[in-house]
C-alpha cells in the first residue's frame, strides 16, 4: 500500500522533472511504464516486431508532447492513451481498407441475440493467484487473443488498461453505445470461457429464469 | 424489464454503479438471484485476471535500441546533452 502510494507520487514527480528537461527522470519513467506499454501493444498487435514499433513510437511521442500533460489523469493513464493510439495506428495501417470494420455497425453492436451465461460457478481461486502461474497465464492470454478483434480491442482499452468509455470511443472511433455493447459481449465471452476453466464445478448453478 | 435493459444494467453494475443507482426492478432481481450475482463476480474476476498478468516480457535488445532512440529524440528536442541527473542530484546507485 505504502509502496503503491510512493509509486504514484514518483510517476508524477518524474514527469514533472522530465517536463523541466531532466532526461534521467524521463528514463526512469520509461522504465516504470514500458512493461505496460509493451503489453498493451502486444495485446493489440499480436506480433513482437509490431509491438516494439508501437512501444517506441509511443515513447517518442511522449518526448514530443511531454509538456501537454495537464495532470487531469494519472501519468500512467495518459501514457496508455498515447500508447493505444499508436498501436491502433499501426493496426489500421496494416489492415488498410478492412480497418472500416473496426467502426462499422455489425450484428455484434446490438443487444439482440446477446449470448446468455451458460456455465455459472464461483471460481475456485482468486484471480491474482491464477495469474501467477505460467501455464494458466498462457490459457488466459489465448482466450483474449482468440476473441473477435472488435470485442478484444474494446476489452483491452476499457477493462485491462482502464481507459474511460469516452476515451475508448475516441481511440476506436466508435459510438458510446457500440463501446458498451461490444464490451458486454467481450466480458460475457471471456467469462464463459474462463469460468469453464477456473470455475468450481461442484456448486455450479443454472439460471432459474429466462430474461424476456 | 426487457432482456436488453437487464443486460445494460448488468454492464453498468460491473463498472461500479452502486445498487442504489440501478432501477429498482434490477436491484430487486439481483438481490434475489444468486446466479446473476455469481455472473457479476465472474466478470469482475475475469477483468482482475487480465489486469494482474503481464505476460509479454520486453526483449532486452529492444530496450537498448529504444533507449538510444529516445536519447537522440530528447537531444533533438531539448538541444542539450541527455546526461542530466534527476533534479540536479545523481540518481545512479553506488
Amino acid at each position: 500500500m505504502e509502496r503503491q502510494l510512493l509509486q504514484k507520487t514518483t510517476d508524477l514527480d518524474l514527469l514533472r522533472l522530465a517536463k523541466a528537461g531532466d532526461f534521467s527522470a524521463f528514463q526512469q519513467l520509461v522504465e516504470v511504464l514500458q512493461p505496460r506499454v509493451y503489453g498493451l501493444a502486444f495485446r493489440i498487435l499480436r506480433q513482437a516486431q509490431d509491438a516494439e514499433d508501437g512501444t517506441q513510437q509511443a515513447f517518442l511521442a511522449l518526448v514530443e508532447h511531454i509538456e501537454d500533460f495537464r495532470e487531469e489523469s494519472s501519468v500512467a493513464t495518459w501514457v496508455m492513451k498515447i500508447a493505444s493510439n499508436h498501436a491502433l495506428k499501426i493496426l489500421r495501417k496494416k489492415r488498410g481498407l478492412s480497418v472500416v470494420s473496426m467502426s462499422e455497425m455489425s450484428s455484434g453492436d446490438s443487444y439482440h441475440d446477446m449470448p446468455h451465461p451458460e456455465f455459472i460457478a464461483p471460481w475456485s481461486e482468486p484471480p491474482d493467484k491464477i495469474a501467477q502461474r505460467a501455464e494458466t497465464q498462457a490459457e488466459i492470454d489465448k482466450a483474449l487473443l482468440e476473441l473477435d478483434e472488435k470485442y478484444r480491442l474494446v476489452f483491452i482499452l476499457r477493462d485491462v488498461e482502464g481507459l474511460s468509455v469516452r476515451e475508448t470511443t475516441e481511440a476506436l472511433e466508435l459510438t458510446e453505445s457500440n463501446v458498451k455493447v461490444r464490451l458486454l459481449r467481450a466480458r460475457l465471452a471471456l467469462r464463459e470461457r474462463l469460468t469453464k476453466r477456473f470455475g468450481d464445478a461442484a456448486p455450479a448453478m443454472v439460471p432459474d429464469h429466462k430474461h424476456s | 424489464m426487457t432482456c436488453e435493459e437487464q443486460l445494460k444494467a448488468l454492464n453498468g453494475y460491473v463498472d461500479g454503479a452502486q445498487i442504489t443507482e440501478l432501477c429498482d426492478e434490477f436491484a430487486q432481481h439481483l438481490a434475489g438471484c444468486d446466479p446473476c450475482q455469481v455472473v457479476v463476480d465472474n466478470i469482475r474476476q475475469t477483468i482482475s485476471l487480465y489486469r494482474a498478468g503481464e505476460p509479454y516480457p520486453m526483449p532486452i535488445e529492444f530496450q537498448d535500441r529504444m533507449k538510444h532512440a529516445l536519447k537522440a529524440k530528447w537531444e533533438q528536442k531539448f538541444g542539450t546533452s541527455a546526461g542530466q541527473t534527476l533534479g540536479g542530484q545523481s540518481i545512479s546507485g553506488p
